[in-house]
C-alpha cells in the first residue's frame, strides 16, 4: 500500500465574513490549495467534503469545474473534517486513486449551537426543561475533572491567554487581541467554572487539501510531509458525551483516548515523539483533559504544565499553535481541517511569527465532537 | 392550583416522586428515560437517592424553542446524580444555593415547577434537592 503526502494546503480566514456563504468560502479555499501546489481542479480524481449548517459540500463542483469527479459529501459534526480525510486517506491507500481534495467549510449563526431533541434521539421535555445546552455538557465535564485531579480555574485562563496569544499572531485567526489571565478570569461567567472568554464561538471559514500517492507527491515534487496516521473512532461504552440524560455506572474510556492510542499504534511513535498537537479545545478546559486523554501528560500533570507554559509556542510541547477554537472560532466542517492546515504549515516552517522555533518533525492533531467522535491525525515530515 | 408533569412517563408522583427509567430485558442494563414504544424495555422505578456527580450553573438563558422555563431567564443548577445500583442521571438541581455545591453531596429527589402555562396550570419536572434524611 503506498503513503500518503499532503502536497497542498488552502484555507480561507476563520472569524466572520459578511456576504459570503459558506460554499463561496469553501471554494476559495480551494483554488488556495490548487494554487498552493500548482494543479488545477480537472486534475481532482476525487473529493471528500462536508458542512454542518452551510450546504452540501458535492454542489461546489458548479464553482470549480464540472468534472464528473466522485465527490462523497460528509457529515460527522466537530469530526466532519478529520472524517473527510479518514476518507481521502483510504481512497488513497486503496490504490484506486493518485490524487484528491479534502474540504470542510461553514457559516454559523451567532450565538449557540441550538440543537433540536428530535435531531438527537430525544424526548422534547429534554429541551423544554433546559438541558438541551451544550456547554452544560462541558462544564460538567470538566468540573468533576478539575475536582478529582486538582486542576484550578488559573490553569484554565492559561490556555485562554495562549489561544489569544496565537491568535494575534495568525492571519487566518479570528479573535486576535491578547487577552491576560485576570480579565479572562473575571468575565462573564457561562456555566462554572466557565467564562466566556473560556468558550470558542460557532464562526465561519474553510479549508481545503490535496492529498497524493507517494508516486504522484514525488512526481510534484512534494513528497515532504506524510500522514503517518488518520483514525476516527466513535463513542465506546461507558464514555461521557454531551446531550447525555444519564450515564453508566461504570464508567470507560473517552473516544478521544480511544482514537488516541489508534493513531499513536498506526503510526509506529509514541506521545513523545510529538513536536506539536492541535488538540480539541471547544473550551479551555477541554484542551486541558484532551493533553490527558491524547496521552501527552498523566491526568492533573496539566495544572504544572501550564504554569511552566510548556505548552506555549515556545514551550515543549506547543499546543493550538494558530490559538485553536478558541482563536479560531468553530466552523464545524472546517475545524478539523484547519488543525490539519496549521501542523502542514508548521512542518513547512512558514509560520511566520507563530512559527515554532524548534525543529518540527511530527505533528499530531485531534478533533472531538458530538455525539462522541474523534479523529487523530500524525503527519510527518 | 393545577399541576401537570413536563412530560407522561418521566416520573411518578404518589406519594413521593419517582424518576421512570427502563431495564432492557435481555441485558438487565438500567436507562433513563424509559425508551418509548419500545418492547425491549420494561418500566422501572429508579432509587430517589444519590450523590452529585458532578454539576454546573446555566447562567445564560436557553435558546427557545425548545428552552421554556419562566421569562424573564433565571439562572438553573443542573448536574449529574450517582443512585446506587442504577445509573448516572442528568438533573435539574433546586433548594440550594449555587456556591454550597460540591461533589459527593447526598440528593433526593423531588419536583419543581418549570413553568406556568396560561391555563394557569404549573408544570412539573423533576429536580434534585440536597438530601433531607439519612437513607444514603
Amino acid at each position: 500500500m503506498t503513503d500518503v503526502f499532503i502536497v497542498g494546503i488552502g484555507i480561507h480566514p476563520f472569524g466572520r465574513t459578511e456576504g459570503r456563504s459558506g460554499l463561496q468560502q469553501g471554494a476559495l479555499a480551494a483554488r488556495a490549495a490548487l494554487a498552493d501546489v500548482d494543479l488545477t481542479w480537472s486534475e481532482m480524481q476525487f473529493a471528500y467534503g462536508g458542512s454542518d449548517a452551510a450546504g452540501k459540500a458535492d454542489t461546489l463542483v458548479a464553482q470549480l469545474g464540472l468534472t464528473t469527479l466522485p465527490f462523497v459529501n460528509v457529515t460527522n459534526g466537530c469530526a466532519t473534517g478529520g472524517a473527510a480525510l479518514f476518507g481521502a486517506y483510504s481512497a488513497i491507500r486503496s490504490g484506486d486513486f493518485d490524487l484528491g481534495m479534502v474540504i470542510g467549510f461553514d457559516k454559523h449563526p451567532r450565538g449557540a449551537f441550538d440543537p433540536r431533541p428530535a435531531d438527537w434521539g430525544l424526548p422534547d421535555w429534554y429541551g423544554e426543561t433546559g438541558l438541551m445546552v451544550t456547554t452544560q455538557f462541558f462544564a460538567t465535564k470538566l468540573r468533576r475533572y478539575m475536582d478529582i485531579h486538582g486542576i484550578t480555574p488559573v490553569a484554565l485562563a492559561r490556555v485562554s491567554e495562549k489561544a489569544y496569544h496565537n491568535g494575534s499572531l495568525t492571519p487566518h485567526a479570528w479573535r486576535r487581541t491578547p487577552t491576560d489571565v485576570n480579565t479572562i478570569l473575571s468575565a462573564q461567567m457561562l456555566n462554572d467554572p466557565l467564562t466566556k472568554f473560556m468558550f470558542c464561538s460557532p464562526s465561519e471559514g474553510g479549508v481545503a487539501l490535496i492529498v497524493a500517492s507517494e508516486r504522484k507527491a514525488r512526481a510534484l515534487g512534494r513528497a515532504g510531509i506524510r500522514i503517518k496516521a488518520v483514525s476516527m473512532r466513535t463513542r465506546p461504552q461507558g464514555s461521557f458525551e454531551v446531550f447525555a440524560p444519564y450515564l453508566d455506572l461504570e464508567r470507560g474510556d473517552s473516544v478521544s483516548a480511544t482514537a488516541s492510542r489508534a493513531a499513536f499504534e498506526m503510526a509506529g511513535v509514541g506521545p513523545e515523539d510529538i513536536d506539536i498537537a492541535q488538540l480539541q479545545d471547544t473550551e479551555s478546559g477541554a484542551e486541558i483533559m484532551h493533553m490527558a486523554e491524547n496521552g501527552f501528560c498523566a491526568d492533573g500533570q496539566q495544572e504544572q504544565w501550564l504554569a511552566e507554559g510548556r505548552t506555549r509556542l515556545d514551550g515543549a510541547l506547543p499546543i493550538n499553535t494558530d490559538g485553536g477554537c478558541l482563536a479560531c472560532g468553530e466552523p464545524i466542517g472546517a475545524s478539523g481541517l484547519r488543525q490539519v492546515y496549521e501542523n502542514v504549515t508548521q512542518l513547512r516552517g512558514t509560520g511566520g511569527p507563530r512559527q515554532v522555533k524548534r525543529t518540527v518533525r511530527t505533528a499530531y492533531s485531534h478533533v472531538y465532537g458530538a455525539p462522541g467522535v474523534s479523529a487523530v491525525v500524525i503527519l510527518q515530515c | 392550583m393545577a399541576a401537570r408533569p413536563v412530560a407522561p412517563d418521566l416520573f411518578t408522583s404518589a406519594p413521593t416522586p419517582r424518576l421512570i427509567g427502563g431495564r432492557d430485558r435481555a441485558t438487565g442494563r438500567i436507562v433513563f428515560p424509559l425508551p418509548a414504544n419500545n418492547p425491549d424495555y420494561e418500566a422501572l422505578e429508579l432509587p430517589t437517592h444519590g450523590s452529585l456527580w458532578s454539576y454546573t450553573v446555566q447562567r445564560f438563558a436557553p435558546k427557545s424553542p425548545p428552552y421554556t422555563g419562566p421569562q424573564p431567564f433565571e439562572a438553573f443548577a443542573i448536574g449529574y446524580v450517582e443512585l446506587p445500583d442504577a445509573l448516572i442521571v442528568e438533573s435539574r438541581l433546586t433548594q440550594v444555593a449555587f456556591d454550597d455545591l460540591r461533589l459527593g453531596l447526598p440528593m433526593e429527589l423531588t419536583t419543581t415547577v418549570l413553568r406556568t402555562d396560561p391555563d394557569g396550570c404549573e408544570v412539573l419536572t423533576y429536580a434534585f434537592r440536597p438530601a433531607t434524611d439519612r437513607k444514603i
